[in-house]
């Protein structure tokens, strides 16, 4: 191939640490890294990053880019595309990772455009072919099916999806170096006038072992009954797209494809049809668990175990048993 | 000002998941018959969301733009019963097998034809191949600024306000004209084409634009040109076990599938 080399990923910062999407692709990046005998960057944009060096180094970060500035606390499209545009352009990096988040599904196009590279959105899988050219895979029409991709073009950029790839153990830690990256051009067209956090009480979807989530089958006035079965569960209550329009959950508790992916031991699906874009946020689940009136919908053919029952006959027996049976 | 919105015609992402067929040795989507092509759901959306904009204020006006064969009228001719003003084609075979880039190429080519605009919407990503790259991209080749993934979309006087979508919320963000923004579902349901609608739909002509129409370089468009290969396409295998719990009545179902929850550590 040509002078790129390396594999580049462009971090994000959760509380005081690198987020979980990047710790899965420094997973994803360093054994792309390692099967190219290349090195592996890591690229923080922040208000304070320079905390998250150790935490980079034992996640085998070869060298660490750090654009530093209370300028860059909050995410800006323009400028945060300029210094990722920068850094991918002088590293001449072969690969270079992003999550399939916000600024990830802005960035990997754009930098794309930008670089001439070819681009994978959302991709589940990461690998190298014969010739070490990047094989992406992706799920396509709402999940209904996967497509795997060859890249014919220099960089490589793949967003990736959270939660679908192990976050790595850290290693005894590599003797990483660390370089500041200029940050003067901040000329940006997009100006930012407030963030809206729209978050439920209770233990958030992304972290619990159980969530129970309400879909257009039920109706907002037995929403409680749902939350009843959370409870007794010591679950999560989150839904599908229909209640979050509606008011009745917040955006934070929203699954599927715009909102959370999650992967808890056990989801109950209450009232909810199943649809592609919805299952895309609960496939990780190790149990899926349905409940819904339609014997044909599809949930079922998605489901580990199903009962097809009118929710509200349904729900209060399993609450009262699971009551019974955990002392709950 | 003028609002373009860029479409596509789709395979109907609502059908029954037991009509989805891969044909896996040509590497397609096998069409059901029957069952005819419908306008990505998000790309009605920004359709929606520049109908709302329309109705804010008189000076805007509508172009639908599409790049497409045969079934484009169809797509154009849907969005102006729901009150598009002007629907333009961009069709020609040596389009064919462009990618997300060669697409986004040929939509810039026919932006730059249009000249003049303030605003242009897309889905936030077609609801087939679900890549969300060509908004973004066609923003990078326009050299104007974007948002994705939008909820909300006001034009007022010459600048944008865009409620973007998060993982936990929404922010509010505003980008001076001309601009890009990518809409999501969460706008809301798009409106349904009116009786009025439709017949001044089938009125209105369509312009068609070819490559040569638009001064598009070969070396940027169609499958030549495309930056990957779709090396395979399969319906994943579905591990889970669909066991239906049943009981003499619903209780007793609720009760056994307690039961089996317990049995394997689950509860």
């Amino acid at each position: 191939m040509d002078d790129h080399r390396g594999v580049l990923v462009v971090g994000e910062l959760g509380q005081s640490r690198l987020a979980t999407v990047t710790r899965e692709l420094l997973g994803a990046g360093r054994r792309l890294a390692d099967e190219l005998g290349e090195p592996l960057g890591l690229l923080l944009i922040g208000d304070a990053v320079s905390g998250c060096d150790t935490e980079a180094s034992a996640l085998g970060v070869d060298t660490l880019y750090v654009a530093e500035g209370p300028h860059l606390a909050a995410y800006n499209g323009d400028v945060y595309m300029e210094i990722a545009g920068t850094v991918a352009g002088e590293t001449a990096a072969a690969v270079i990772l992003m999550g399939h988040t916000t600024a990830g599904r802005e960035m990997g196009p754009r930098l794309a455009a930008r670089l001439g590279g070819s681009l994978f959105t959302d991709c589940v899988d990461l690998a190298l072919d014969a010739a070490r050219w990047l094989v992406a895979t992706r799920p396509v029409y709402g999940g209904n099916a996967m497509a795997g991709f060859v890249s014919k073009t220099l960089p490589q950029i793949a967003t990736v999806r959270p939660k679908a790839m192990p976050e790595t153990a850290a290693c005894t830690g590599k003797n990483m170096s660390t370089v500041a990256v200029s940050t003067d051009s901040t000329l940006s067209r997009i100006e930012l006038s407030e963030v809206v956090v729209e978050e439920a009480a209770g233990p958030r979807i992304e972290d619990a072992g159980v969530v129970v989530a309400v879909g257009a089958g039920v109706r907002q006035e037995d929403f409680g009954l749902v939350c009843d079965l959370a409870q007794v569960l010591g679950g999560a209550v989150g839904g599908t797209r229909l209640p979050y329009e509606e008011g009745w959950i917040p955006a934070s508790s929203q699954i599927g494809q715009t909102g959370k992916m999650i992967t808890p031991d056990l989801y109950v699906a209450v009232g909810i049809s199943g649809a592609p874009q919805h299952m895309a946020g609960c496939t990780g689940a190790k149990r899926i668990v349905a409940i819904n009136n339609d014997p044909e919908a599809h949930i079922f053919k998605m489901a580990d175990y199903g009962i097809v029952a009118d929710y509200k006959e349904a729900l209060p027996v399993l609450i009262e048993k699971i009551r019974e049976m955990t002392g709950a | 000002m003028n609002i373009i919105v860029c479409i596509k015609q789709i395979l109907d992402p609502e059908i029954p998941p037991a009509k989805f067929k891969v044909d896996t040795v040509a590497k397609k989507v096998v069409c059901p018959e029957g069952i005819p092509l419908v306008v990505s759901p998000y790309d009605e959306q920004a359709v929606e969301a520049a109908l709302r904009i329309k109705e804010s204020r008189s000076d805007a006006k509508l172009t639908a733009l599409t790049l497409g064969g045969a079934g484009a009228k169809d797509a154009i001719k849907h969005v102006l019963s729901m009150g598009v003003d002007e629907g333009i084609i961009v069709n020609d075979d040596a389009f064919e097998g462009s990618d997300a880039f060669g697409t986004a190429y040929i939509l810039s080519k026919a932006i730059e034809k249009l000249g003049d605009y303030g605003l242009v919407l897309c889905g936030r990503q077609a609801a087939d191949w679900d890549a969300g790259q060509v908004g973004p991209v066609l923003a990078e080749y326009l050299g104007i600024p974007v948002v994705t993934v939008a909820k909300e979309v006001a034009a007022v006087d010459g600048k944008v306000t865009v409620k973007q979508v998060l993982a936990d919320g929404y922010r509010v963000l505003h980008m001076a004209m001309p601009a890009l923004v990518t809409v999501s579902s969460e706008i809301g349901q798009a409106r349904l084409p009116s009786g009025k609608g439709i017949v001044m739909a089938a009125r209105k002509q369509v312009t068609v634009w070819s490559s040569q129409d638009l001064g598009c370089d070969p070396g940027r468009i169609g499958s030549g040109a495309a930056r990957a290969e779709l090396a395979e396409l399969f319906v994943p295998s579905q591990d889970r076990k669909s066991e239906i719990i049943t009981g003499k009545d619903v209780a007793e179902a609720a009760g056994n599938l307690a039961g089996v929850l317990r049995r394997e550590g689950a509860i």
